[in-house]
């Protein structure tokens, strides 16, 4: 019995990785996927930055969740992860200032990233702390193999770095397009149709079903 | 002639869908037709045009007097949040027609990136009370134009033999690509 519950406490973080992955199935997310993964570094920074928000908000939401009454429920889940990405924000600030003025806006902007209210609402404000807190280490990890992933093609193809490393020497004319906002749609949308193309058979959808459903 | 500035700067070179991607949920989920691309246009315009003024002033008048920054984001969502209920409050006794047209996008707007990112570049830049109502207009502006451009798109890649595993998601954001590269053309006129 302890094993079966030990498989499914796995389960619900594997599934974030792959199967659910927020980026690649259900487009959750986008405006960091896009905005910071110029480099691989700033893809690493804001990826640990919404594990974060997202462990501590699946965590709170699933303690209080007997607590609020239903129709406050999204405006208290709201206040939660803002207090979380305030103190996100002000860490970065204090003790990495450099990763901090890299991602600018983009730090606070974790507030409204459907990823966090998607699974206080869909998952956390149903299920115990526990379950919560795999949850969010699963879907945390997903959306930053993804940031990863980005960052890693734009970095190679648009500055011929890879962590500020040179590896492509200098006979490579580096493609400029790739680090700008352009770049980022064109990589997005070529990794999400081989991420199709590699989970063939299974449906998938294609709208942000998270933020229209919350 | 700066608020002409502020204004062509916030709707095209800087356009907040393509420069700096915020809205892209709404701009991928909602820019199918036309007309749904302006009604969500229309309502994240008007939904600026409040929250930017108002954040304005209470980063202004309560939290920079009063010494705490750091309730920023918490106060800023609060704000927004409220605001949008009191707006879909405010259209569904005052316009039917209105609220049919703009009403289902409204409870979404909450969580779009776009409006808060509004009050933060707000709050971060050194504009004044009316330079951030125009900026408020020139980013709704740039982000409707965006959103029906898309759907104009869309609709004739509904004809095209797109590619299987392309299909849906994967064809959008790469015809997005190409709409971002189009406006980086505007980057050469000056802003300031």
């Amino acid at each position: 019995m302890a094993a079966l519950k030990n498989n499914n406490l796995w389960e619900e973080f594997l599934k974030g990785i792959w199967e659910q992955n927020p980026v690649f199935k259900f487009l959750l997310g986008m405006c960091p996927t896009l905005a910071v993964t110029n480099s691989v570094i700033n893809g690493l920074a804001m990826g640990s930055a919404v594990v974060f928000v997202l462990l501590c908000s699946n965590v709170a939401v699933s303690i209080i969740r007997k607590i609020v009454p239903h129709q406050v429920r999204i405006a208290v889940f709201v206040v939660c992860i803002a207090t979380f990405v305030t103190v996100a924000d002000l860490f970065l600030k204090a003790k990495f200032p450099d990763v901090s003025k890299a991602l600018g806006p983009y730090v606070p902007l974790i507030v409204v990233n459907c990823i966090i209210l998607g699974r206080a609402e869909a998952f956390a404000s149903k299920s115990s702390v526990r379950r919560s807190i795999f949850d969010g280490l699963g879907m945390g990890a997903g959306f930053t193999l993804a940031l990863l992933l980005l960052g890693t093609v734009r970095e190679i193809l648009g500055s011929g770095t890879l962590l500020g490393i040179e590896i492509l020497g200098g006979y490579f004319e580096r493609w400029v397009i790739m680090v700008l906002p352009a770049g980022a749609f064109l990589t997005l949308g070529v990794l999400i149709g081989i991420f199709n193309l590699l989970s063939k058979g299974k449906k998938t959808q294609d709208s942000a079903g998270g933020c229209h459903t919350v | 002639m700066d608020i002409f500035l502020i204004f062509i700067s916030a709707a095209i070179i800087n356009n907040f869908v393509l420069a700096y991607f915020l809205g892209i949920c709404p701009f991928l989920g909602v820019s199918n037709r036309i007309d749904s691309a302006f009604s969500m246009g229309m309502a994240v315009t008007f939904v600026m045009a409040i929250t930017g003024p108002a954040t304005y002033l209470i980063n202004h008048y309560i939290l920079i007097k009063f010494g705490v920054e750091y309730l920023e984001y918490v106060s800023f969502i609060i704000v927004i949040a409220a605001l949008v209920q009191l707006v879909e409050m405010f259209i569904r006794k005052v316009s039917p027609p209105l609220y049919r047209a703009m009403g289902i996008y409204l409870p979404l707007i909450t969580t779009n990136c776009a409006i808060l990112g509004l009050a933060l570049f707000t709050a971060l830049r050194p504009y004044n009370f009316v330079q951030s109502v125009v900026f408020a207009l020139g980013s709704g502006a740039g982000f409707t134009l965006a959103l029906i451009i898309m759907a104009g798109m869309r609709e004739d890649l509904d004809f095209a033999d797109v590619p299987g595993p392309l299909k849906g998601a994967a064809i959008t954001l790469i015809v997005a690509g190409f709409l971002a590269l189009a406006f980086m053309g505007f980057s050469g006129i000056p802003t300031k």
